[in-house]
C-alpha cells in the first residue's frame, strides 16, 4: 500500500456500497470493542448502513464494498476516487467481483428476462467487476466477509501512517499455527486451503470442513498441482473443480483462468 | 542385555507418576485423541490417553484406528510436536504504550509470563533428538529466554517406540527407535506392564516412590526383541551416507522443477516439522496510536515474505523454496549446526496434503547428481 500523505486532524471516513450483500459493512458495525474508539479517532462522514446523515466529501479514507455492476455504480466509484485520499476495497465483491461475477460466464440478458417482468428497465454492465477494474485502489482487503481483525489492522495502519501487515501466504500456515489437524490428510476432505490466502483464522478446517477459498488465491497458488491431486486421488470431477474455483473469488486471477481451463478440459 | 537396568511397574502406577508430577507443580502434556488425530494437550490421568488406538500413516494420509491390543502408547505421533510448547506458534514479545501524542515518551511492558514447568508424557526418541537440535539452534543462536526456561524446567517421560509408523525413518537418521539420552524416565510397553528406565536424578527420585520390581531375564530379552523388531519395521528409509554432498551437487538439477510441479508451497511440512524454527516478528499499533505490540509467529521458508529482500522475494519459484527447505534440512544444517536438521519422524511426509515424500525425493538426487559439486551458495552463510 502506498502510505498516504498526512490525513486530517480527525480523518473523515466514507463507506461505499456497490453490488454486494452488505456483510462486509456489517463487519465494521460488528467491531463492538473498537467502534467507540474508532468513532473517537475518525469522523464517520458517509456510511449509509450505519447512519442516515451523509456529509459531503472530500474524505480521507474510503472503504469500498461491492462490485461494479451497473453504469450508475461506475459513475459513483469514479467520483469516490476523486473524493477520497485513500481508497481501500473490502471483501470479495470489491476485490474479485464476488459471487455476482458468476454471471460473467452466463448470458445476462437471459437472466434479466427470466427474473424481471420488465428487463429493459434494468441497466447493467456486461460484467460485474472488482473495483480495481475501474479506479486505482490503494489497498485490497480480501474475504467473504472481511475479517474484522484485519479491518482494524488496516485502519490502525492508515491512522499510524504505516503499512498494514496482512499475510498473503496460504491458509495452511494459519491453520497449523492454530493446531488444527489437516483435513486433507486426516479426513481426505478436498480443501482449498493450500491455494487460498490466510486471514480468516481457518474457520472451516476448525470445524472439520475443507476451505472454500473465501479469501481468494494465495501469493503463488499451485492450482494445477492441487487440481491434479483432487482429480486423481480424491475423485473430484472437472465440473466440480470449476465450481470450487468459481465461488466468491472465481473472477479473480489465477482462479479465473484455471476455472476456464478446467471447463475447457485443459490441465492448467 | 542382562545388565540393562530395567524395572517393571504395573500399568496403574502410571497414574501415580502423573499424580506425583502434578504434586511437584508440573503441567502434564501428553497424547490425546482429538478430531480423529493424536494431539498433545493437557492430561490428568491414564484415562486421558488414547488407550487402544493406533495410527496408520502414509504419504498425505493419517488414520487413527481401534487396535486389538489395548496399549497406552500404541501410536506414534500426530502433526503436533513438542515445539508447540517450547517455541509457541504465536507469542507476544513486548508491548509499548504512551499517554499522549507522537512526541510523548512511551513505556515498554515486558510482562513476559514464564513458561509452566511442563512434564511431557510419551516423548519418542525422534522427538528427543528434535529437542536437542532445537537446543543448538534456539538455545544458542536465537537466545530465546522462554525456550531456555521451558527447556530447563521440563520433565521428559519418554516412551520407546515398539511399533513404528508408516512414514517413520528414525533408524536412517540414527535417532531411534530406542530412547538413549535426555530423558527422566522412559517407558516401554511390555504387555500389560511397563518396563521403566531411569535417565536422571529427577527421574530416580520420582521412581523411588513407585511400586516396582526388577525385570526378569525374559522381560529384558522381550525388551530387546521388541526394539530390534521396531528397528526392522521402519516405514521409510533414507540413505544418509554422503547425502549433503549429493544434494550440494544437485543445486541446478531439473528434479527441483519436477517436485515443484507437485508442491503446493503451502508450508505444512515446515509447520509440522519438529525442528523447523523459522519465525517472523510483526508489529502492530492500535487505532489511537497509543499502544503497540510486537508478536512472534512461526514462519515458513515456503512463504514469499520469508525471502523478501529489497523490492521482491528472492525465492519466487516454488522449486527454489522447496530446494531451500530440503537443502537446509539435509545439507546446510550440517554446516550451520553440526547435525542434520531431520530426525526421521516422517511428519512432513504424512502431513503433506499431496504426500510428497522427502525420503523418495532425496534419494532421487542420488541417481541424477552430477559428478562435480556446484560452488557453495550464499545461502550457506545465512542463518536459515
Amino acid at each position: 500500500m502506498n502510505i498516504p500523505g498526512p490525513l486530517s486532524q480527525k480523518p473523515r471516513l466514507a463507506v461505499y456500497k456497490f453490488s454486494s450483500c452488505d456483510g462486509c459493512q456489517l463487519q465494521i458495525l460488528e467491531l463492538e470493542d473498537e467502534l467507540l474508539e474508532l468513532a473517537g479517532e475518525i469522523e464517520i462522514a458517509y456510511f449509509l448502513e450505519a447512519r442516515r446523515q451523509a456529509l459531503p466529501g472530500p474524505y480521507d479514507i474510503g472503504l469500498v464494498e461491492g462490485s461494479i455492476s451497473t453504469p450508475a455504480e461506475e459513475r459513483l466509484i469514479r467520483q469516490a476516487r476523486k473524493d477520497c485520499k485513500v481508497l481501500v476495497s473490502i471483501g470479495a465483491c470489491a476485490t474479485a467481483g464476488g459471487i455476482q461475477a458468476l454471471r460473467n460466464w452466463a448470458d445476462i440478458d437471459e437472466y434479466k428476462k427470466r427474473i424481471y417482468p420488465r428487463p429493459e428497465w434494468v441497466a447493467t454492465l456486461d460484467v460485474a467487476s472488482p473495483i480495481a477494474g475501474y479506479v486505482y485502489i490503494d489497498f485490497e482487503l480480501r474475504g467473504c466477509p472481511v475479517n474484522k481483525r484485519q479491518l482494524v489492522e488496516v485502519l490502525s495502519a492508515l491512522l499510524a501512517q504505516r503499512r498494514p501487515h496482512l499475510p498473503t501466504y496460504s491458509l495452511c500456515i494459519e491453520c497449523k499455527r492454530a493446531g488444527i489437524p489437516c483435513v486433507m490428510v486426516a479426513r481426505k476432505t478436498p480443501c482449498l486451503g493450500p491455494i487460498t490466502q490466510a486471514g480468516c483464522g481457518a474457520i472451516c478446517p476448525k470445524f472439520n470442513r475443507g476451505c472454500y477459498g473465501c479469501f481468494g488465491p494465495a501469493e503463488t497458488p499451485n492450482i494445477a498441482a492441487l487440481g491434479r491431486f483432487f482429480q486423481e486421488e480424491r475423485n473430484v470431477s472437472r465440473p466440480a473443480m470449476v465450481r470450487m474455483l468459481r465461488s466468491f473469488n472465481g473472477y479473480l486471477e489465477p482462479f479465473k483462468t484455471s476455472s476456464d481451463d478446467y471447463e475447457q478440459c485443459i490441465q492448467p | 542385555m542382562d545388565k540393562l537396568p530395567l524395572h517393571i511397574v504395573r500399568r496403574p502406577e502410571l497414574d501415580r507418576v502423573f499424580g506425583l508430577l502434578r504434586d511437584n507443580g508440573y503441567t502434564l502434556i501428553g497424547p490425546t485423541r482429538r478430531d480423529g488425530v493424536i494431539q498433545y494437550s493437557e492430561i490428568r490421568s491414564l484415562a486421558d490417553l488414547p488407550v487402544g488406538y493406533s495410527d496408520r500413516q502414509g504419504p498425505g494420509s493419517y488414520e487413527l484406528v481401534k487396535s486389538e491390543t489395548p496399549r497406552c502408547f500404541g501410536f506414534v505421533h500426530g502433526a503436533d510436536s513438542w515445539k508447540r510448547f517450547l517455541f509457541p506458534p504465536k507469542r507476544r514479545v513486548f508491548g509499548a504504550s504512551r499517554q499522549a501524542g507522537p512526541q510523548a515518551p512511551f513505556d515498554i511492558d515486558d510482562l513476559r509470563s514464564p513458561p509452566p514447568a511442563y512434564a511431557f508424557v510419551g516423548v519418542r526418541a525422534c522427538e528427543i533428538a528434535a529437542i536437542s537440535i532445537l537446543d543448538r539452534v534456539i538455545g544458542s543462536e536465537l537466545l530465546d529466554p522462554y525456550y531456555r526456561q521451558a527447556r530447563d524446567k521440563m520433565f521428559v517421560l519418554a516412551v520407546n517406540c515398539i511399533e513404528p509408523g508408516g512414514t517413520c525413518f528414525c533408524v536412517s537418521m540414527n535417532t531411534g527407535p530406542r530412547v538413549t539420552r535426555s530423558f527422566d524416565l522412559c517407558l516401554t510397553e511390555l504387555g500389560e506392564e511397563f518396563g521403566v528406565e531411569i535417565g536422571s536424578e529427577r527421574g530416580a527420585a520420582l521412581f523411588k516412590q513407585l511400586t516396582s520390581r526388577p525385570a526378569t531375564a525374559a522381560e529384558k530379552e522381550l525388551f530387546r526383541l521388541l526394539l530390534e523388531r521396531a528397528s526392522e519395521r521402519m516405514g521409510r528409509h533414507l540413505e544418509t551416507e554422503g547425502l549433503p554432498e549429493v544434494l550440494r551437487k544437485s543445486v541446478e538439477s531439473p528434479r527441483w522443477q519436477a517436485i515443484a510441479s507437485r508442491c503446493l508451497a503451502c508450508g505444512n511440512c515446515t509447520m509440522v516439522c519438529p525442528t523447523c524454527f523459522c519465525y517472523n516478528v510483526v508489529d502492530s499499533t492500535d487505532l489511537k496510536c497509543r499502544k503497540a505490540e510486537r508478536w512472534r509467529y512461526w514462519d515458513s521458508c515456503f512463504t514469499l515474505e520469508f525471502s523478501y529482500l529489497g523490492p521482491t522475494s528472492v525465492r519466487y519459484e516454488i522449486s527454489s523454496r522447496y530446494r531451500q527447505w530440503m537443502m537446509h534440512k539435509l545439507a546446510w544444517w550440517h554446516d550451520q549446526f553440526g547435525t542434520s536438521g531431520c530426525v526421521g519422524c516422517g511428519r512432513c511426509i504424512t502431513w503433506c496434503p499431496v504426500g510428497i515424500d522427502i525420503t523418495a525425493e532425496a534419494s532421487g538426487f542420488r541417481e541424477t547428481a552430477p559428478p562435480r559439486a556446484v560452488p557453495a551458495t550464499p545461502q550457506q552463510a545465512m542463518p536459515s
